[in-house]
């Protein structure tokens, strides 16, 4: 296990240090930079800002500079925000995206595996039939609709909750909601087919034929076995959810990290860019790898030492 | 057995760990939520505006955007400050010009810091200096350079000493210029030119990066919150020379940058103001907004237009120009597809500085003169039909807005004229790269007025490489009548010679005006007394609720 997850460190590193190498080289062969604007700055006080944030010198210092203060965690001033650091921006935007996308991936794990449930114990009948609609409905309808016709409906229509701004618990009951339809729709899914494969095995055969009820069944032996796919899923799907969606949190106008990391793009903020690059490689990185930990937990005969009984 | 165990656990700790977040969170806000007009009497006179996006920052003399602007347009207050339209004393009492128009002496008024601490002509020859000297990387130092020697301290080339701001005694500010500046005073009213608290920023030099005891202002309202990305909140600042006319009590500024949401917001109760010039409407509610009767428009000191290409084949010809410029029907333009009254322009500079210009200097959609100046044109370039031109492309920078329309000019040319166009776009920054490098032919572009003066509308094009010419035009008579501008103590005679110069701008062509700005803004019909100025700036100092 110990020399597993070792190996795996080491090619965390390793990517995350191609990734670094990747943005960097893309970022600077864009076109433009962080101080051209529509009025055009005179040439002199344009020096003197690249001077000063170094980006006149020479690229090859710029990116080992930039390889070794990331090592010490220091991403640098933002170019569009005077005043504030990037890992300010990370600090304050990653705790509400990441609030956020918890609330959401909750909603999203407790209804979906609820509706695929029901949906797989009623096979063919109206819950399955309805379940599945709903989540038909979920995948296909785009988070931004989705967002627009919760605010219009639930806020406006029916002034249940405010319509955007990030300030108290109801504020963020839309969001949340918009954020978890898509995944929850999805987990409905896959909790529906990987249940009733479950349900037409032996073992379950067995139990019943052993007098075993069927909540204690499901509960104890079909559920179990269908998490599986889930848990797959929900490694990528956590990394997404809690960086932060762009178009969520520019909808409900929330101060999150996702409308951070597609505005920094457009406005060639490039120490925000890198920044919020390396912080989301690393997040993604270790979800994976937590992923893969929690297979083995969940589903001892998977082996992680991998590879010995081979050998 | 114990797998599930450790399973549930690790569910439990994640769930309280959620529930722990919620309950911190709730204690947060729940005063101020509710703002609505019960009784006459006492009406809340707490403003909730939107203003799309984090500010770049609030020290005046670091803010280049107009973000930044709104924000501190309400906490600070420079010598003059700009109502109905005119310049008007703030923080100065009075004020005498030297004959010459370069020296300017300015008493300043009794008024505090929101501190306490005294408003001086020090904490003025402090701030501009601050942001003249190049080792505090102000973007907008050049909004500073009428001042004398400002440019060349900000380049390096001349000490603090010799820039022309001095502070004679306390009350006393001594300006001088590098020419006569006919709008000095309308400068003054911008942020570049606020004080600082010197007493505050040379101790705590980082003071403006949030709010605080040592973020203090001069204005009418001061910061009390400022949650980075979320919301800044301004109180009335007790200490204001003219607190007794300030009758808002708190402004909220959200940061909404989504201009479905805004109107939601507004149409919820969440907002007392949508669109301009704090946020954005969108295109698509403006014509129901219109039908309501909802819809407020101002037309504003902007410029939407085309810039040519001069050095590139056809647009070295001035007939090709004038015939592209003349077969572009604006009124439809601004009728089916920008929706927002806009004016149809057939001038450079807008008429909030120019009233005359609402008619312009040449006829919209003339299709018989620029079926007449096409024929000239291919005659002088030696072509025998339009089919011979050089491809022709028009670039704009994506946004449906510029791609609509992109579409009905890339018609009105075929249509007209039967000359085929190519649309191409490009993002934001690529393409403004592209424009500010040449490497165009004809492509789109907006300008907005810093300041009220023409001046800010003709100067672009006085140099064939000024930073923001693009078209690589130049021509000398115009050059003159601009640099001789400056120097005329004449209002009268002056805006002739700048008319002057405008009409060879629009004889020449290099830019094709297509329609000038308007704002427009959905607002709580009891809120009165907004201060919008033709440049697009607020003032929420004279505001209250009914």
């Amino acid at each position: 296990m110990l020399r597993y997850i070792s190996r795996r460190l080491l090619s965390i590193l390793l990517s995350l240090f191609l990734i670094i190498t990747a943005t960097f080289f893309l970022m600077r062969a864009a076109p433009g930079g962080p101080f051209s604007g529509e009025k055009k700055l005179p040439p002199e006080i344009e020096k003197n800002l690249n001077e000063y944030y170094g980006l006149d010198r020479p690229w090859y210092e710029q990116y080992t500079d930039y390889l070794v203060s990331i090592a010490k965690w220091d991403f640098g001033p933002s170019f569009k925000y005077k005043g504030q650091t990037v890992n300010d921006l990370i600090n304050e935007g990653f705790p509400v995206s990441f609030f956020l996308g918890m609330e959401a991936l909750l909603l999203a794990v407790s209804l979906g595996i609820l509706l695929g449930v029901i949906a797989a114990l009623n096979h063919n009948k109206w819950q399955d039939y309805g379940a599945m609609i709903f989540a038909v409905l979920g995948i296909s309808v785009p988070s931004f609709i989705m967002a627009s016709l919760l605010q219009y409906v639930l806020a406006i229509k029916l002034g249940l909750f405010p319509v955007a701004r990030w300030e108290s618990l109801q504020h963020t009951v839309l969001p949340a909601l918009a954020l978890a339809a898509t995944p929850m729709a999805f987990i409905a899914r896959l909790t529906r087919s990987s249940m009733l494969e479950v349900l037409s095995n032996d073992y379950i055969r067995t139990a019943k034929a052993k007098g075993l009820s069927k909540g204690q069944i499901t509960v104890k032996h079909a559920i179990r076995n269908a998490l599986l796919p889930v848990v797959t899923y929900l490694g990528p799907l956590s990394a997404a959810v809690l960086t932060g969606s762009f178009v969520i949190e520019k909808i409900f106008g929330i101060p999150g990290l996702g409308s951070q990391f597609v505005l920094s793009i457009s406005n060639r903020d490039y120490t925000t860019i890198m920044g919020v690059t390396v912080f989301y490689s690393i997040l993604l990185l270790f979800s994976v790898l937590l992923v893969d930990i929690a297979y083995g937990l969940i589903d001892p005969r998977i082996k992680l030492a991998g590879g010995k009984k081979g050998e | 057995m114990k797998k599930r165990l450790s399973l549930l656990f690790s569910l439990m700790l994640v769930l309280s760990v959620f529930l722990a977040a919620c309950g911190g969170f709730n204690k947060k806000e729940s005063a101020g939520e509710k703002t609505g007009g019960e009784k006459k009497a006492d009406v809340s006179q707490e403003l909730r505006v939107n203003i799309n996006t984090e500010p770049f920052s609030l020290h005046p003399g670091l803010a280049n955007d107009s973000t930044s602007g709104t924000v501190l347009r309400q906490t600070f207050e420079g010598l003059t400050v700009i109502k109905d339209g005119k310049p008007k004393l703030a923080a100065a009492e009075s004020y005498d010009v030297s004959d010459d128009l370069t020296t300017y002496t300015f008493k300043l008024r009794d008024a505090k810091w929101t501190n306490g601490d005294p408003v001086t002509a020090q904490d003025f020859e402090y701030a501009w200096k601050w942001a003249l000297d190049p080792k505090n990387q102000s973007q907008y130092a050049y909004q500073l350079y009428y001042i004398k020697n400002g440019q060349a301290f900000n380049e390096g080339k001349a000490k603090a000493e010799d820039v022309g701001v001095k502070a004679l005694d306390d009350k006393t500010l001594q300006v001088t210029l590098e020419n006569p500046t006919p709008y000095f005073l309308e400068l003054t009213a911008f942020y570049t030119y606020y004080p600082v608290n010197s007493k505050i920023a040379q101790k705590n030099p980082d003071w403006y990066k949030n709010a605080g005891p040592d973020y203090t202002s001069n204005g009418p309202f001061k910061m009390t919150t400022w949650e980075h990305n979320n919301k800044i909140v301004l109180e009335k600042n007790e200490n204001y020379w003219d607190a007794k006319n300030v009758k808002l009590t708190k402004i909220s500024m959200s940061m909404v940058n989504d201009p479905n949401t805004e109107l939601s917001m507004f149409n919820n109760g969440e907002l007392d103001w949508a669109g301009s010039p704090t946020g954005t409407l969108p295109t698509d509610a403006l014509p129901q907004l219109k039908q309501e009767g909802k819809l407020h428009v101002q037309p504003i000191a902007g410029t939407y237009w085309l810039k040519f290409n001069t050095e590139k084949a056809p647009f070295n010809n001035v007939n090709i120009r004038k015939a592209l410029a003349y077969a572009i029907d604006r009124k439809a333009i601004v009728e089916n597809v920008t929706k927002g009254e806009q004016v149809p322009a057939m001038a450079a500079v807008p008429p909030t500085m120019f009233p005359e210009n609402k008619e312009g200097y040449f006829k919209d959609n003339d299709v018989e003169k620029a079926k007449e100046y096409l024929k000239k044109g291919l005659e002088e370039l030696g072509l025998k039909d339009v089919k011979q031109l050089p491809p022709i492309t028009y670039s704009f920078n994506t946004s449906e807005a510029h791609a609509k329309i992109a579409q009905a000019i890339q018609d009105m040319w075929k249509k007209n004229l039967g000359i085929e166009v190519k649309l191409e776009n490009a993002e934001w920054n690529v393409y403004i790269d592209k424009l500010h490098s040449g490497d165009y032919q004809v492509g789109r572009m907006g300008w907005l007025g810093d300041f009220n003066d023409p001046i800010n509308f003709l100067e672009l094009f006085r140099d064939k490489k000024g930073g923001n010419n693009d078209t690589n035009w130049e021509n000398p008579k115009y050059k003159q009548l601009l640099i001789d501008s400056q120097k005329e103590k004449d209002p009268e005679k002056r805006k002739q010679m700048l008319k002057d110069a405008e009409a060879i701008l629009m004889d020449e062509l290099p830019v094709a005006p297509i329609y000038f700005y308007t704002q427009t803004w959905v607002q709580k019909d009891n809120l009165k007394g907004v201060e919008l100025s033709g440049l697009g700036d607020v003032q929420f100092k004279w505001a209250y609720f009914e």
